[in-house]
C-alpha cells in the first residue's frame, strides 16, 4: 500500500525542512534568495504534507508545475539545487555537498502515528476496543480468535505496516476462505499476518499461500474438515526465500524461524478467523497433527541436485512461488549406509509405501524432504529428478495380493477384485520431492499426503506477487 | 487497546429446524450417498426398509466426500424429498 495520496501544492518550488537537521540549517541562506515555499515538519500541518509526499530526507526540494511535481532532490547538492531551481550560482560558501538528515515522518512512534491518522480510513475492519483493565493477550484468547498459542495485537498502526508489504490494495478480494466459503481481503490477511507475527515482507507470501489453498484443486474445505491428521504443508521457491530470510537448512521443519514459523500459520489463521474453520467445528481432524499450527519451509534450491520444485511444475526459476500440499506431519526416514542411488531410492520406496497404511494404495500422494547428504547420493550416482521418481514407480508397484483385506492377518486392504494383479502406490505425479535440510545427516523426510486427486487435494504452486 | 477484528465479521442468520415429521407416511425419503467407502451398504439397507415400510425413497450421490456437494444436487434433494439420511461412513 501506498504511505502517501496527493497532496496540492503550489507551482514553483516547496522545500520541506525540520529544525533539527544541520543540512537544513545550512541551506536557510539559500532559501531565503529563493522564492520557496517552505514546508516545516515541526507543526502538524507541515508534518501532513511532508508524509503524504513520502519524504524520507530533509531538505527535501520539489519543483511543482501545473500542479506536477517535475523534480525533486534531498540534501544539499548545489549542482542539483542550481539545476531545479535554474538559478545560479546558489550556495556562495557553502560546501558543495552536505547530505540531508532523516524526515520526522520516519521516526517510530510519529510514522505509526501519521500512518493510523491518514491512512486509517483505509482500513474497514471493525475496530475492538480492549477495555482498560484487559489484558490484550488474554481478551484474544477470550474472543476465540487465536491458534492457542498467543497472537500479537492487530492494532491499526502494525495492520498499515503489514499492509506496506504489498503494493496491493487493502480490499482486494483475495480468495472466497472455506468453509465458511467468505470473501477475504488483503486487509483482513494482513491483519491475521500480523497476529501471527509475521514481518510485512512476508505477506505477499501469506497471500500467494491464500491464494493456493482455496482453489478447487487443492480444496481447502476437504482438509480442514476431515477426521485425518492433515493441513495445508506450504513449500516456497525462487529469490523470495532468501528475500525474507526463510530457512532451508538446519532444522528447515521445526522451530526458529520466524519467516518459517508464521507464514503457514498466517494462512491457518485466515482459515479459522475468516473461513469459521475451527477445531471441533468444521474441522473434524481425530487426532489432528502439530504442523496444523502451520508448516512452511523454504528448498534449498542451490544445494540441490535438481532443478527446483516450482521449475519441476512449470515456473520460470526467476519466479518466487509457493506451493501448498496436503500433508500430515513430517516422519523421517532413516538410510546411514546407502552409498547409491538404487540402494537409497529402495529405502525411500519402502518407507514410502508405508503412506497411510501399507496396505492402500492410489489414495494418498506424499512430499519427500530429500535431505543435502541423501541429495548427494543422487548427485553422485547421476540420477535425476525423473529418474528417481520412475525407479520409485516401478519399486511401488505392488501387488494386489498383498493388498486385500485379509492379506498379513490384517483386516484393513483393499478390495478382493484386485487380487492377481498389480496396482501402483502412487498415482502418476502422486510425489512430490523437495531438496532441503542441515549439511549433516543421511536423513530424508516423508509427508505423506490425503486423498488424492481431482476427488480430495491436488497441489497447487501460485506465484508469489508484490 | 484498540485492535482490528480478524474475523469475517459476519452474523449467521440462525433458522429454525424443520419440524420431524410424526411418520414417513407419504414422504418421499431420499437417500445420500456421500461417495465414502460402505456408505452404500447402509444406505442400501436403509432403502429395503424403508420401502418395506411404504416410504418413498430417492437415491442420490455426491461426485465426492471430500467436497460440499453441488448446489444443483443439494437444490434437487429439496425440492424431491421431505426428509433426506445422509450416510457418513467411517
Amino acid at each position: 500500500m501506498s504511505p502517501s495520496t496527493k497532496v496540492e501544492l503550489p507551482d514553483g518550488l516547496t522545500v520541506v525542512v525540520n529544525a533539527e537537521c544541520p543540512t537544513c540549517t545550512l541551506v536557510r541562506p539559500v532559501l531565503d534568495k529563493l522564492n520557496v515555499h517552505i514546508v516545516s515538519e515541526d507543526d502538524d500541518d507541515g508534518l501532513e504534507i511532508s508524509y503524504r509526499l513520502g519524504v524520507e530526507t530533509v531538505p527535501t526540494l520539489l519543483r511543482v508545475e501545473g500542479g506536477t511535481e517535475q523534480a525533486r532532490t534531498v540534501g544539499w547538492s548545489r549542482s542539483r539545487w542550481e539545476e531545479i531551481t535554474g538559478a545560479a550560482p546558489l550556495g556562495a560558501g557553502l560546501p558543495d555537498f552536505r547530505p540531508g538528515c532523516g524526515s520526522r515522518t520516519l521516526e517510530p512512534s510519529v510514522a505509526d502515528e501519521l500512518a493510523v491518522r491518514f491512512q486509517g480510513h483505509r482500513l474497514r475492519s471493525r475496530r475492538v476496543e480492549l477495555g482498560a483493565l484487559e489484558d490484550e493477550a488474554e481478551a484474544m484468547f477470550e474472543r476465540g480468535w487465536t491458534d492457542g498459542l498467543p497472537v500479537v495485537a492487530p492494532t491499526e498502526a502494525r495492520v498499515l505496516r503489514m499492509l506496506g508489504g504489498t503494493d496491493r490494495d487493502p480490499a482486494e478480494i483475495v480468495a472466497v476462505v472455506p468453509p465458511d466459503l467468505v470473501e477475504c481481503s488483503v486487509e483482513k490477511v494482513a491483519v491475521n499476518a500480523v497476529m501471527a507475527g509475521c514481518r510485512p515482507e512476508f505477506l505477499p507470501v501469506v497471500l500467494a499461500a491464500l491464494e493456493a489453498a482455496c482453489t478447487t484443486e487443492f480444496n481447502a474445505h476437504g482438509v480442514l474438515a476431515t477426521t485425518m491428521p492433515v493441513g495445508p504443508v506450504l513449500v516456497v521457491n525462487g529469490p523470495v526465500r532468501r528475500r525474507i530470510g526463510m530457512n532451508s537448512g538446519v532444522n528447515v521443519l521445526g522451530q526458529g524461524n520466524r519467516a518459517n514459523s508464521t507464514i503457514g500459520r498466517a494462512v491457518q489463521l485466515v482459515i479459522r478467523n475468516v473461513g469459521g474453520g475451527r477445531p471441533g467445528g468444521v474441522d473434524r481432524a481425530a487426532q489432528g497433527n502439530p504442523g496444523k499450527v502451520g508448516l512452511c519451509f523454504a528448498e534449498d534450491e542451490e544445494g540441490s541436485p535438481w532443478e527446483p520444485l516450482h521449475v519441476s511444475r512449470g515456473f520460470d526459476a526467476a519466479v518466487s512461488t509457493v506451493t501448498v500440499f496436503a500433508g500430515e506431519g513430517p516422519r523421517g526416514v532413516v538410510d546411514q549406509l546407502s552409498r547409491d542411488p538404487e540402494s537409497l531410492a529402495r529405502s525411500l520406496a519402502a518407507c514410502l509405501r508405508t503412506v497411510q497404511h501399507p496396505k492402500l494404495a492410489l489414495a494418498f500422494d506424499a512430499l519427500v524432504v530429500v535431505g543435502p547428504e541423501h541429495g548427494r547420493v543422487f548427485r553422485e550416482g547421476g540420477w535425476s529428478r525423473a529418474q528417481l521418481l520412475a525407479r520409485l514407480d516401478e519399486l511401488l508397484t505392488l501387488p494386489g495380493d498383498d493388498l486385500v483385506r485379509g492379506a498379513g492377518g490384517i483386516a484393513e486392504g483393499l478390495a478382493p477384485t484386485v487380487a492377481g494383479i498389480t496396482l501402483p502406490k502412487f498415482r502418476p505425479g502422486g510425489i512430490l520431492v523437495v531438496h532441503a535440510g542441515g549439511g549433516a545427516g543421511l536423513f530424508s523426510t516423508i509427508i505423506a499426503g490425503w486423498a488424492s486427486g481431482p476427488t480430495g487435494s491436488q497441489p497447487v504452486t501460485r506465484e508469489v506477487r508484490t | 487497546m484498540k485492535v482490528l477484528d480478524p474475523t469475517s465479521e459476519q452474523v449467521p442468520a440462525i433458522r429454525a429446524r424443520t419440524a420431524r415429521p410424526e411418520t414417513l407416511d407419504g414422504l418421499t425419503v431420499g437417500l445420500l450417498d456421500i461417495s465414502k467407502a460402505r456408505g452404500n451398504v447402509f444406505l442400501d439397507r436403509l432403502d429395503e426398509v424403508l420401502r418395506s415400510r411404504g416410504a418413498r425413497v430417492e437415491r442420490f450421490i455426491k461426485p465426492t466426500f471430500t467436497k460440499p456437494a453441488p448446489i444443483d444436487l443439494r437444490h434437487e434433494i429439496a425440492t424431491r424429498c421431505d426428509v433426506v439420511i445422509e450416510a457418513l461412513a467411517d
